[in-house]
């Protein structure tokens, strides 16, 4: 028990008619990256807000760092919270809103910033420190946002979509910061809309889709369950007609393309391709749809 | 490459956390700062009041009354309407926090996170007493002449905060409840009417009977009939007491709506 930083059992979240989480059992071992996978809408964002004080749950348990929720003030002391909107101060600096940030982490002035200054340079803003955090680019507005959740060090750590919008080079730095943090034991639940993201840095996936968690596993078991490859089949026009799963071998594809030769006109274009999450979506649902009705 | 201090982590791992003394005095200084760094909007909510004060004496003025004397009536009036526009910019400053995100940092900290609002609400404070002091200056050189001992110059500088307090936080809270910084701004304008249905411009006595009785009973009016008299030496007779009475009656219901507010929209997103 001792080594779980998060344990959720049986959350429940509903928001008017809609029942936004219906039953989310979670367990987070100390020290990894977890990532809580799942389309816009599924979710991922009401549960963040629960494990991370914002928004209490309607039903079920929830421990963070073996505290629960009730104790808040023993969990705020525990986690740093990165939002999905950058949760910086526009009209301040770099520099003083690590300062800040510092001083309510119960740092004296002259220790917040020092720490500050420390973050700086190892989030690669020191040029820009003194000016306004309103004329920053996306992604450093995100290193400023995750510097700052890490001005006292937090044993858990939740990054809500934190390389949305950002574009590839600002998001390979954003990982390398995170996989840093792994490094140093600090616990990390992230949310994504991006399997390549999930796959990249989490050592546990969740996929969350309609309020619920449908597979969780490594990054590996979740695609075996697609297979390696995907066939997309459009016709003449360019619509897609349908997609097949394979293992990308040529007596597979061999097999799977003969079986439907006679179904398809033939003008039909393939393309073969990696699962994208909107397969594992396709497929998990379905799976999951299926798993209800019978 | 990025490293990160070193430190243990697991369960017992906690961060200390901000006094409250602290976390008030770090949202207070965050507040000024905003207030200095957005220049056109302090440089508005001082010159409007001189303006209208100048406009008032020097365009107006002789016609309200010939002898030359409008000025010292005008500028109790001015000073409330000064401070009902300058406390109304602290709704846009609320709503802004609300809802970009800064405020889920500041609730996942283990501070108390409604410190937030008094900070806007003190810094609101420091910036209508700069415009009101900056007020009675150019008062006194356009021919102000009070004659109010200390005592009584404190017991107006009292009166005055109190009213920029109920207003702030009448403002705080109508921030808390709207949806945009733009909409919050526009509430400003509906308060910024008060002053003129009051004795602020003309006495009440001048204005027809059915406004008479709307004028003579809303919150303002006692507030600058006892500025007035403690400034001036007109007869206050039991408007301070209404005017301290209103000002603490709708504070009361500011705070509580203010923290029922913070409470409910701080927990919705």
């Amino acid at each position: 028990m001792s080594n779980l930083a998060i344990e959720a059992k049986n959350v429940r979240k509903r928001f008017g008619a809609h029942d936004v989480l219906q039953g989310v059992d979670l367990a987070v071992p100390e020290g990894s990256i977890y990532a809580l996978l799942g389309p816009n809408g599924a979710g991922k964002t009401t549960l963040i807000h629960i494990l991370s004080t914002l928004v209490e749950p309607d039903e079920g348990m929830v421990r963070i760092c073996g505290h629960e929720l009730a104790a808040a003030s023993m969990v705020k002391r525990s986690i740093s919270l990165t939002g999905q909107f950058a949760a910086v101060d526009e009209v301040l600096t770099a520099r003083e809103n690590l300062t800040m940030a510092g001083r309510l982490c119960g740092l004296t002035r002259a220790e917040a910033r020092a720490r500050a200054e420390e973050l700086l340079a190892r989030f690669d803003l020191e040029s820009a420190a003194d000016k306004r955090v309103r004329t920053y680019s996306g992604g450093m507005r995100r290193r400023l946002d995750l510097a700052i959740s890490l001005v006292t060090p937090r044993p858990v750590l939740f990054l809500d979509e934190p390389t949305t919008g950002l574009d590839t080079m600002s998001r390979r730095t954003l990982w390398d910061l995170i996989r840093s943090l792994k490094r140093q034991g600090v616990t990390v639940f992230l949310t994504t809309q991006y399997l390549e993201e999930a796959d990249q840095l989490a050592d546990t996936i969740a996929v969350l889709d309609g309020g619920r968690i449908v597979a969780t596993g490594t990054a590996s078991e979740l695609k075996t369950r697609l297979g390696d490859e995907v066939l997309e089949l459009r016709d003449g026009r360019g619509s897609l007609i349908r997609t097949l799963s394979t293992d990308g071998s040529l007596q597979d594809i061999r097999q799977q393309l003969n079986e439907l030769a006679a179904s398809v006109p033939p003008d039909t274009r393939i393309a073969i391709r990696k699962p994208s999450l909107d397969d594992v979506f396709v497929a998990l649902t379905a799976q999951e749809k299926e798993r209800r009705s019978s | 490459m990025m490293t990160i201090r070193q430190h243990q982590s697991g369960p017992q791992q906690t961060a200390k956390s901000a006094s409250l003394a602290v976390t008030n005095a770090v949202f207070i200084g965050r507040s000024l700062r905003l207030s200095l760094r957005n220049p056109e909007a302090l440089i508005m909510a001082i010159l409007l009041p001189i303006l209208l004060m100048l406009m008032f004496t020097y365009v107006f003025g002789g016609a309200i009354d010939p002898s030359g004397q409008y000025v010292h009536y005008v500028v109790p009036g001015i000073i409330l309407l000064c401070a009902g526009f300058g406390s109304s910019s602290t709704a846009v400053d609320v709503t802004q926090d609300m809802t970009n995100g800064i405020i889920d940092r500041f609730r996942t900290m283990p501070i108390s996170s409604v410190c937030v609002i008094t900070g806007h609400v003190v810094a609101s404070l420091a910036r209508n007493l700069l415009a009101t002091f900056l007020v009675i200056g150019v008062a006194l050189l356009v021919g102000f002449r009070p004659t109010a001992s200390l005592w009584e110059w404190l017991a107006a500088l009292g009166v005055i905060v109190l009213f920029i307090l109920t207003f702030t936080w009448l403002f705080a809270a109508i921030g808390l409840v709207t949806g945009s910084p733009a909409a919050a701004g526009s509430y400003g304008f509906a308060l910024l009417f008060l002053p003129y249905l009051s004795s602020a411009f003309v006495p009440v006595s001048t204005m027809p009977g059915w406004l008479q009785g709307v004028a003579s009973r809303q919150p303002i009016t006692p507030v600058i009939e006892t500025i007035r008299g403690l400034l001036t030496g007109t007869p206050i007779h039991n408007q301070a007491w209404w005017a301290v009475g209103w000002c603490a009656a709708i504070l009361l219901v500011a705070l509580v709506w203010s923290w029922a507010a913070f409470r409910r929209r701080a927990g919705r997103r």
